[in-house]
């Protein structure tokens, strides 16, 4: 039985392209429900193909207010969160200190407690002090649970750092200043790079935190889910597939630069 | 993101993390540390003291809140709300199967199979990060939807049958049913599975294979006796990362759901942001952090990866 033995040998084969499919279905769908014109309110059954949204991604009231709102605060959470993760990273990797334990839990603990258990107790803190809550309780959140994702990722870029590239620096008579900002920061910067990223990807896409500290601010991500009660608007999907696309052609890009420097060096 | 799916790099013998060179400078590394724990003091550790002794105040919002030690309300909170906190740690325990179950092929294809093609898939699996996941979710309304292909399909092969026979879906629908959470779920938490896998995977120094099939090992013994032990680390990492979050989410089971699957974290989400009950959602907010923490250490015991955190 050919066919047989043909599918043993690729199982794992199909089985994870199976997998793919299912991650890349929902994906799919919005580009599509992108083009679509909808009857009622709900953007959910497919009419007919129109062009209107693409033409108009701002045309719902708030919808562009939001992701702006987004942006602004990602931009800043990734900033603050990687800035104070590095700093925690170089620590921990390349100092002995006391409370060394405690350090590592206090970085491991917002990883391992659901969002939502997050969300409230910040609720409660920003209550009793009666934080007006808004703009600022959004970043103050943020910026709080990017951070360990920060430290584990430039962690584990320091971590596997020569340590003899910064004493050969030192033999070579460059000061502490000029050696890290010459050896040691153009070796770690991948991994601050990696931490930034995903600290941005987090922080843009967050929902349950933000809907439990936002008070009035709409943010991209609590204006879909309010259009999920209200009317989802064809945009959405415009904006997501637009998101898409540009995070697809960014990954592409850094990928071929990296192989081309690659070849270059051999 | 990369830095998920890079192998750590293995650590130089003699020189364990615990023990990194003295340096100058004794309060240097203090300073480094000083902004961003401060920053995870205040608002991570504060906030859960505060959650602590919200949830043992009693009062209303016109008279204010006082501590009382009202220890009730989490007896209370958990004789009213036992089901949504059952069909929690249900619903994220099936989907943390399915992920790993979905999840271990993809991750072994693009660690050993996948060739030139691994950048590829790679970026595939990690791109649709970067859609706000409630878009997302909200396609599924789609995909599941009353007489659509798939249910239809899944109707006529009378999968349906054999589902609302286990109560996971009723007649003819699949949204608005557990199913439909449940497939919300592994689909949202599955690159969480996938990326950890890949990373212990692709550790594995492929020569083990080649003695493994020297010794006359069958690909699947292969795989039992060498591989998936290997990849344990991955395994447990990914249901970890997959079964904490699934626990409190209240996006699936609110966009997917009905009110017959409302989880743990709808059930805080509305005491606290709708009816105002501050010392119930506390409560039922502490006792899932206790459960979740008690789960993941006993797990993390029972799995005797202990250096994983």
């Amino acid at each position: 039985m050919p066919f047989v033995n043909w599918l043993k040998r690729h199982l794992v084969v199909i089985a994870g392209l199976v997998t793919l499919a299912y991650l890349l279905l929902p994906n799919i769908i919005v580009t599509v429900f992108s083009f679509n014109k909808p009857k009622g309110r709900f953007n959910y059954e497919w009419q007919q193909f129109s062009l209107d949204a693409w033409k108009d991604p701002c045309g719902v009231s708030d919808l562009c207010g939001s992701l702006s709102v987004s942006l602004q605060i990602a931009f800043w959470a990734t900033l603050g969160a990687t800035l104070l993760g590095t700093l925690i990273a170089f620590a921990l990797v390349r100092y002995r200190f006391r409370a060394r334990g405690a350090v590592n839990s206090l970085i491991f603990l917002p990883m391992a407690m659901p969002e939502v258990v997050m969300a409230a107790s910040l609720l409660t803190l920003f209550l009793n002090m009666g934080a007006q809550l808004g703009f600022w309780t959004i970043l103050i959140a943020h910026i709080m649970f990017c951070l360990s994702f920060v430290v584990t990722a430039v962690k584990a870029r320091v971590m596997s750092m020569d340590p003899k590239l910064e004493e050969a620096a030192r033999d070579l008579y460059a000061g502490p200043f000029q050696t890290f900002v010459r050896v040691t920061l153009p070796i770690a910067a991948p991994g601050i790079a990696a931490g930034a990223l995903l600290a941005f990807a987090l922080s843009f896409d967050d929902f349950i935190i933000t809907n439990f500290n936002a008070g009035s601010t709409v943010t991209f991500p609590m204006f879909v889910w309010g259009s999920a009660q209200r009317g989802t608007p064809v945009q959405i999907n415009v904006i997501g597939t637009a998101m898409f696309i540009v995070a697809v052609l960014f990954v592409l890009i850094s990928v071929v630069i990296g192989n081309r420097r690659n070849r270059q060096k051999a | 993101m990369s830095t998920l799916t890079e192998a750590p790099p293995p650590l130089a013998p003699g020189a364990p993390e615990s023990k990194p060179p003295k340096r100058r400078g004794r309060f240097t590394p203090y300073w480094l540390l000083l902004p961003g724990i401060l920053w995870l003091v205040v608002f991570f550790a504060l906030p859960m003291i505060y959650q602590a002794s919200t949830s043992v105040q009693t009062g209303s919002l016109e008279t204010g809140y006082k501590v009382t030690w009202h220890f009730a309300t989490y007896w209370d909170a958990l004789s009213a709300y036992w089901p949504q906190f059952v069909r929690s740690v249900l619903y994220a325990g099936t989907a943390t199967i399915l992920c790993l179950l979905l999840g271990y092929p993809l991750a072994y294809l693009i660690a050993f199979r996948a060739g030139r093609w691994r950048n590829l898939i790679m970026i595939l699996v990690i791109a649709p990060f970067f859609t706000s996941f409630l878009i997302r979710t909200l396609a599924w309304k789609t995909i599941l939807a009353d007489g659509g292909p798939l249910v239809g399909a899944l109707n006529s092969l009378h999968v349906l049958d054999v589902t609302s026979w286990l109560g996971l879906t009723a007649g003819d629908r699949v949204l608005a049913t557990p199913l439909a959470v449940i497939c919300g779920l592994t689909y949202n938490f599955l690159p969480f599975m996938i990326l950890p896998l890949y990373t212990s995977l692709e550790r594995i120094d492929g020569r083990l294979h080649e003695a493994a099939g020297d010794l006359y090992a069958r690909p699947w013994t292969t795989f039992r006796k060498v591989t998936f032990p290997l990849s344990m680390p991955g395994v447990v990492s990914g249901t970890l990362l997959t079964f904490i979050p699934a626990t409190g989410d209240y996006v699936n089971a609110d966009l997917l759901g009905s009110t017959d699957t409302r989880m743990v974290g709808n059930v805080i989400q509305t005491q606290f942001l709708r009816v105002l009950d501050y010392p119930t959602a506390a409560a039922l907010s502490f006792i899932l952090m206790a459960a979740i923490l008690l789960m993941v250490t006993f797990y993390i015991r029972r799995s005797g990866t202990e250096d994983l955190v």
